[in-house]
């Protein structure tokens, strides 16, 4: 796993999609729509965003679960790490998600509270916020991982049920929710999508990138205490 | 013994150790009794809807200090002792069971304290009640596994609001929905979805608690 982490190619890839998307995302020519105008180029930026959070979330869940089967520190500080950089991007996703409803929603952030997935989100980064507290709390190593990966575990499936399934049942000013159509299935073109998946990709492989950073760093902080890992 | 006999000796013991700290839950009751007067006193009259949100929210804040000492109050001695005797499943369902009782009579109570005071507005009462046994279902399977989680730690009292709280915030959107809507009229039909949807997620908590706390009793 460390020796993958070292290898180059993937952060040179995850640097050329970055770029690529930037530049392509503010000057591919859009399609016209009621109300977006524009500002339907913030999909390149807000919902890889969420998705990054939610995959980085997803990896560090397994690493969680894996430590519980194996016992072994070195999956508990990769789960930690990612939830870390995953709370970032779920940050990103909500500065984003700001100022794209500012233009779109209406400007008084009345929607702030009504809105099911926003709530989903809230919820997403309290459960983060909460798990970094619970790891704070307990200072033996291997007790830390062993409770905080059963909480993670626990608190991320429920998190993902209230996020894909309770939207649905409710109204929701989000595509894809209460009645509402997915954006895909008619304001998305081709070449959207050209840019679109891509920066799923981008911010995916940067967020790694990131995550594997802080792992090394950790990894280092822990063997000079000599903590076996 | 089998699986029945031991969970049934396990919700006796909750029971009777309940019933032999008789302050801890005259301190509950206390508690409740305190949080419905200040909401009484400080609002004079309620409109219907201020009405529903204060329970809930009065409703909550009990539980948290009721369920939540379910792992707290036990020593890890005794905790270790309970271990040999019986599978780890069996302890946090019993813990579950016995808070979804609790529970139910500690709604119970807040809810005569609250008619009195504040009278009872709610026209379709059956849709309600479920609602009250739905969330004291939520409230007990939640709470007693997250002060499981808790109580390895330290500050466990603070840690078990701040990392249920969030898990619950859906479930008491869901509650008040129905509640309120059963508030005005007739409502069980509108609310069926709602209250199928909150059993499902009981159930789904209740197994993953099931699959969980094996990991966590183990020292």
């Amino acid at each position: 796993m460390l020796r993958q982490l070292k290898t180059r190619w993937w952060k040179a890839l995850a640097v050329v999609l970055l770029l690529y998307t930037f530049t392509a995302g503010m000057l591919i020519d859009v399609p016209a729509r009621f109300v977006l105008h524009e500002t339907i180029r913030n999909l390149f930026f807000h919902v890889p965003v969420w998705f990054t959070m939610i995959l980085l979330l997803l990896v560090s869940l397994i690493y969680s679960t894996l430590y519980l089967r194996h016992g072994k520190l070195a999956y508990d500080i990769v789960a930690e790490q990612l939830a870390k950089v995953a709370v970032v991007f779920g940050v990103l996703g909500f500065l984003t998600g700001a100022l794209w409803g500012n233009y779109t929603w209406g400007d008084t952030f009345s929607w702030l509270f009504a809105d099911t997935k926003i709530l989903g989100a809230f919820i997403g980064l309290l459960i983060y916020v909460a798990y970094f507290i619970l790891r704070g709390s307990v200072p033996d190593e291997e007790k830390r991982a062993r409770i905080s990966s059963v909480y993670s575990i626990f608190a991320y499936i429920l998190l993902i049920v209230f996020i894909f399934v309770i939207p649905r049942l409710t109204d929701s000013l989000h595509p894809g929710n209460g009645g509402n159509p997915a954006f895909s299935t008619y304001d998305l073109d081709n070449t959207m999508r050209l840019v679109f998946y891509p920066a799923v990709f981008a911010y995916f492989l940067t967020g790694c990138w990131i995550a594997s950073q802080l792992i090394r760093l950790r990894i280092l902080h822990y063997r000079k205490h000599n903590i076996n890992i | 013994m089998n699986h029945s006999k031991v969970f049934v000796a396990l919700l006796r013991k909750e029971v009777l150790s309940e019933w032999r700290n008789k302050y801890a839950i005259s301190g509950i009751l206390l508690y409740l009794l305190s949080i419905v007067m200040l909401i009484a006193f400080t609002f004079e009259t309620t409109d219907d809807r201020t009405w529903m949100v204060m329970f809930w929210i009065a409703i909550l804040f009990t539980s948290v200090n009721a369920v939540a000492k379910s792992f707290l109050q036990e020593s890890e001695g005794r905790q270790y002792y309970m271990y040999t005797l019986a599978a780890p499943q069996l302890i946090i369902l019993s813990k579950m069971v016995y808070n979804t009782l609790l529970m139910l009579l500690l709604s119970s109570i807040a809810l005569l304290l609250y008619v009195v005071s504040l009278g009872y507005p709610v026209a379709d009462s059956l849709s309600f009640l479920i609602a009250m046994l739905l969330g004291a279902m939520s409230f007990a399977a939640t709470f007693s596994m997250i002060s499981a989680i808790a109580g390895k730690a330290s500050n466990s009292a603070t840690l078990t609001a701040i990392l249920s709280f969030p898990i619950l915030l859906p479930v008491m959107r869901i509650l008040i929905r129905i509640s309120l809507r059963a508030l005005p009229q007739e409502s069980l039909q509108v609310n069926a979805q709602d209250m199928l949807y909150l059993l499902a997620l009981n159930v789904f908590i209740v197994v993953l608690a099931l699959i969980l706390f094996p990991y966590l009793w183990r020292d």
